[in-house]
């Protein structure tokens, strides 16, 4: 094993389509028009020296030291900054060059400290390098005059250093924050001799408009800007390629190690979802792989009362599989089941999936999928045939319009954020659909042409409306619809939305958008070139989840704006395996790649291939489990990765459902508060301590491998196959591969997905098989998975969730940059340092009303129950609306949300609940009793001696 | 020259009116120093918000430019030029005089806040050299004698 070293080709690759041939230093190269010089060397197998220029931002030409020579041009051009010519003869090393490189080098060292010894980028320094290059043997200016060895170190983010003294005022920290991650949050402070890298107004870097994504540390070429943890640790020796286990956009990262303790986690520019970009999740928020949180042996306990004990892994498993048995013969084999999470890898959710069906005999499986993006797989499916985003993320660079609707991009999926900012900055025009004000409405060089902020709950009649604007102003694409979709249900759908009824001048009373915003809207969307939707849990989690992802679907099928690059209907999925466990079969009535469990044929394959009957009718949904908990008919619940007492909707009625059961098996990397309801807890592993499989938000399937040794001793596939095995239905894998491979031998659309082959191709998009063996970037080309695209009637039927005198404000609930879901792993991190508590935001109009000022603590009541947390004003809300994250057990927003739940998929309305805030003390009674319950079923007992 | 007193309002009022020109960001801090004989640091994010950048890019402009100035300046304002030319022609001299005289650096305002001192790099006034700059007012072919009368007045 050793590290990776990936070529840094010094400018961007050029896209012009003419080739150029030169020579340089008398070879023959041959590259795109445009590429440059210094480039072009590279692909010669030349390494010309170079400081200020890599290769993730564009050439800048400052530091002199790249100059090369042009048989028949005069001087020394820069070889970042000059494009190749044809035919021209270039030399990068001459007498001359020599010379003036090493004279450059002198004038550099004679301000920077000679510490490369004790310096932290000691072996990983371009600066050092170069010095070598040039062959730098004396610095005659001498060290006496003026300076900047003294200039003062900023530690105040938790994840890096920023020392002025080792900078060499190159800008590529600079420029990497605005062309790479868009942010604009660094700048050049004064001139000449003066300058220096300042963070906002020249503040520390934690107070300025840094978002900690990391691009100005992977750009600097010396210490100057540097991981805290290689401060600490030191240089590391071996790298592996793994994939990030926070968001749904799948950053491919390599996990720099020493020995088994990881150094850092670099963003991987072979990456094909993030390009070596990352963000301050991915990037730094690692810690909590060895929190001292982190449960590392087996606990069983007999009433959720007692303390934990400490057990074996073998007495963990018996005990579970004694239970489910002894639970099935006593009250039928229904009355257990289990929830997998978009947490785990696919290997393990079809492991899960696979020991509910053919273990448990029943199919009470479902996902985490269903509080977050169940209606997308429905309302895909249904119009389109596929449960699934249509594009690739690069297909947005080729997009001319944006439409974002409920999605929050630079906080929940901060990376593509980063590449869809780069393409509206180059012209695409944006929309946004949001009743927030989300930054990306308006922020540096970023600007909603139209940002619709709609009432919560409304989607589906603001989108229905800018329907009736494209059909009854002639802006359908009628050749296409003809073409590829239903014409008869296309010719029902545009006479429905025409109806009076769904004009933007009469739903504006329901949605609050001016009717000509979204009439303007409208048009942009329809006639502005390639339109790409981009949607996230604003759309899904509603009680018209499914209608809305279908209203979507219409628009873009109308349009014609699907089945092409920059096109598209696209869920920004939320966590790092939504997509995955979706395709996995883990909802209680598919199998693996959407097969209905009713389907006779699909049913036989995988009743011979497990060799055990399985049951055609669907099993229970997490809703149906835990109404049925209540009602004391299911009683035992295996529980893998998902936290569901804090993040499923209507906290209490979650823990009833717990309470009631006999057996409450949860199987996570810490306490979480579900655990607090468990008789068993089962340590699992982290994303560094196992192999798999993720599948992003564009269908990516991404390896996840292990980096280290599990801590608790078994991989989470391991401790589900051990239950298997131990109810008596025998699994035996000796490697993740193998359940890929039976996964692939199952499943049409992962026909073609081996371990070898992503070794082989690093990552693919399904379906893959001998149709398409490389994988499918965009889908629906020539015509829909379903055959003829499908348009759905989407009625508006307003939500049974409605304000009133008690409850007049509506509140929405969502994620910040910092965190992620219910925090239990970023909490657990540095990144407490942004957000160390959910917030309310309420509009200064609300807040004056009821005499709440900036950071009181405020009482947020619903008709299911009442949290407490402190209030944050701000005019990024609607008068009427508030909003608050999820990110925190102490807050439990979750406990006022309800239970109401998408028509189709029951997926929650997390996104509409009617409340009232008032001022308060402190927490509510429900958080003091919960804080307290919480403490006392936490107790581990003491090792016995 | 009295400046106008730092008011959030009245500075929004000047962005404002910049803001739609081309090149808005140069013209909106002449404009803010002009009202205020300098850039306040509260004026920056308004700025930014104004033009929809970042204070980090407007903060690198500010910076930039010797012109704008961080703090507000003396009553009178004598810049000194001390470019190639006027160096040749005794700018040098001329220079430590007038900081000898006055008791500051360049760049400093006296104590009593009348007079501030700056160095600038050619006025484009090489055929008069050494020059200097009063209260916007140009001054070439300066001696001793005209550089104390100069300071004089300004005192």
């Amino acid at each position: 094993m050793t590290l990776i070293q990936e070529i840094d080709y010094g400018t961007p690759a050029s896209k012009a389509e003419k080739n150029v041939t030169l020579t340089i230093d008398g070879v023959a190269v041959t590259v795109p028009e445009g590429t440059s010089l210094m480039r072009a060397a590279v692909d010669a197998g030349i390494q010309v020296p170079k400081l200020c220029a890599t290769d993730s931002v564009n050439a800048f030409g400052s530091c002199r030291l790249c100059l090369v020579e042009i048989e028949g041009r005069n001087g020394t051009p820069a070889s970042c900054t000059t494009p190749v010519a044809e035919g021209i003869k270039v030399l990068t090393q001459t007498e001359r060059l020599k010379q003036i490189r090493r004279g450059v080098m002198e004038l550099y060292i004679s301000d920077h400290p000679l510490d490369c010894l004790t310096c932290a980028a000691n072996g990983d320094c371009e600066l050092q390098d170069m010095a070598g290059a040039v062959g730098l043997r004396e610095v005659r200016y001498g060290f006496d005059g003026d300076n900047h060895l003294k200039a003062a170190k900023d530690e105040s983010n938790p994840y890096f250093t920023f020392d002025p003294s080792k900078c060499i005022v190159c800008s590529r920290c600079v420029r990497a924050c605005e062309e790479v991650q868009g942010t604009f949050a660094l700048t050049i402070d004064g001139r000449g001799f003066d300058s220096k890298v300042s963070a906002g107004m020249d503040e520390d870097f934690i107070g300025s408009e840094c978002v900690s994504c990391g691009a100005c540390v992977q750009a600097c070429p010396t210490a100057t800007l540097i991981e805290k943890s290689v401060i600490e640790i030191g240089q590391p020796e071996h790298s592996v390629i793994t994939t990030c286990a926070y968001c749904g956009v799948g950053c491919s990262f390599k996990a720099e190690m020493r020995g088994t303790e990881v150094v850092r986690m670099v963003p991987y520019k072979d990456g094909k979802a993030n390009h070596g970009h990352s963000c301050v999740k991915g990037r730094f928020a690692w810690g909590y792989t060895t929190h001292r949180d982190r449960i590392l042996n087996p606990m069983v306990r007999e009433k959720i009362s007692d303390p934990w004990r400490e057990v074996s892994w073998d007495e963990a498993i018996a005990y579970v599989a004694s239970e489910f048995k002894r639970i099935q013969a006593k009250y039928g084999r229904n009355a257990v089941g289990g929830i997998t999470s978009s947490r785990c890898t696919n290997e393990e959710t079809y492991l899960i999936q696979k020991l509910i069906r053919a273990g448990f005999g029943n199919n009470n499986v479902d996902t985490c999928a269903r509080v977050c993006h169940s209606p997308t797989g429905y309302g895909l499916k249904e119009t389109f045939g596929t449960s699934a985003g249509t594009q690739d993320f690069d297909s947005v660079t080729e997009a001319d319009v944006v439409l974002i609707i409920g999605a929050n991009p630079t906080d929940a999926h901060p990376v593509f954020a980063s590449q869809m900012k780069k393409r509206l900055r180059s012209g695409a025009r944006l929309i946004v659909v949001d009743p927030r004000r989300i930054d990306m409405v308006r922020m540096p060089h970023v600007e909603a042409s139209y940002h619709l902020q709609l009432t919560p709950g409304t989607n589906v009649a603001l989108l229905t409306a800018l329907a009736h604007v494209i059909v009854t102003e002639g802006l359908a694409d009628e050749a296409f619809v003809r073409e590829r979709c239903d014409w008869d249900e296309f010719q029902d759908w545009a006479a429905f939305v025409a109806e009076q009824h769904h004009s933007p001048e009469a739903t504006a009373t329901i949605t609050g958008v001016p009717a000509e915003t979204v009439r303007a809207a409208a048009r942009l969307y329809a006639t502005g070139g390639n339109s790409a939707i981009y949607y996230g849990l604003g759309v899904t989690e509603h009680s018209q989840g499914t209608t809305t992802v279908m209203a979507m679907a219409n628009l873009a099928m109308a349009t014609g704006n699907i089945g092409r690059r920059g096109v598209g209907v696209n869920p920004l999925r939320g966590q790092n395996n939504v997509q995955g466990a979706c395709d996995m079969g883990s909802f209680p009535h598919e199998f693996t790649g959407y097969r209905h469990i009713s389907d006779d044929a699909t049913r036989t394959m995988f009743e011979a291939f497990w060799n055990v009957p399985l049951d055609p009718e669907p099993g229970l949904r997490i809703p149906n489990m835990l109404d049925a908990a209540v009602d004391g008919s299911f009683k035992a619940i295996y529980i893998e990765g998902e936290d569901i007492a804090q993040s499923d909707p209507d906290t209490q009625h979650v823990v009833a459902g717990l309470e009631n059961m006999e057996c409450v098996v949860v199987q996570d990397l810490f306490l979480n508060e579900t655990a607090n309801f468990a008789h068993v807890f089962l340590p699992g592993s982290t994303f560094l301590e196992k192999d798999g499989t993720f599948t992003n938000a564009e269908r990516r399937i991404g390896r996840v491998r292990k980096v280290m040794p599990s801590r608790s001793g078994m991989a989470d596939w391991e401790i589900t196959m051990a239950i298997s095995n131990a109810m008596g239905f025998p699994m035996q894998y000796n490697h993740p591969s193998e359940i890929m491979d039976e996964i692939a031998h199952l499943t049409p659309t992962f026909a073609g997905v081996s371990y070898d082959s992503l070794d082989a191709l690093g990552s693919v998009q399904w379906p893959c098989n001998d149709a398409a063996p490389t994988g499918t970037p965009i889908m629906h080309i020539d015509h829909f998975v379903r055959g003829k695209g499908h348009f759905v009637l989407t009625e508006y039927v307003a939500t049974d969730e409605r304000t009133g005198p008690r409850f007049p404000l509506l509140l929405t609930t969502g994620r910040i940059l910092s965190h992620y879901n219910v925090g239990a792993q970023t909490r657990r991190t540095g990144n407490v340092a942004w957000h160390p508590e959910d917030l309310l935001e309420i509009h200064p109009h609300d807040a004056e009303q009821r005499g709440v000022r900036e950071g009181d603590w405020v009482r947020l009541q619903s008709r299911s129950g009442g949290t407490s947390l402190r209030a944050k004003i701000t005019e990024r809300v609607a008068p009427g609306v508030v909003y608050t994250t999820f990110h925190h057990p102490e807050t439990q927003a979750n406990v006022v949300t309800t239970e109401f739940s998408d028509w189709a998929t029951n997926c929650p309305e997390y996104k509409v609940t009617a409340v009232q805030v008032s001022p308060s003390n402190g927490p509510t009674e429900w958080q003091s009793h919960y804080q307290e319950l919480s403490e006392h079923n936490r107790h581990i007992a003491e090792a016995a001696e | 020259m009295p400046f106008e007193i730092w008011e959030e309002a009245r500075a929004r009022e000047i962005i404002a009116a910049h803001a739609t020109e081309s090149g808005s960001t140069l013209r909106i801090l002449h404009a803010l120093q002009e009202a205020f004989g300098f850039i306040p640091e509260a004026a920056i994010p308004l700025i930014a918000e104004a033009l929809n950048l970042s204070r980090a890019e407007i903060h690198g402009v500010v910076t930039f430019y010797h012109d704008f100035r961080r703090e507000l300046p003396g009553r009178h304002v004598l810049k000194l030029c001390r470019a190639e030319a006027c160096q040749s022609m005794g700018g040098d001299a001329l220079g430590a005089r007038a900081r000898a005289k006055l008791g500051v650096n360049w760049g400093e305002t006296t104590r009593d806040g009348r007079v501030t001192l700056d160095a600038v790099f050619c006025l484009g006034l090489c055929a008069t050299a050494p020059s200097a700059m009063i209260n916007n007012r140009l001054v070439g072919r300066l001696t001793q004698s005209r550089l104390d009368a100069l300071i004089e007045q300004a005192q």
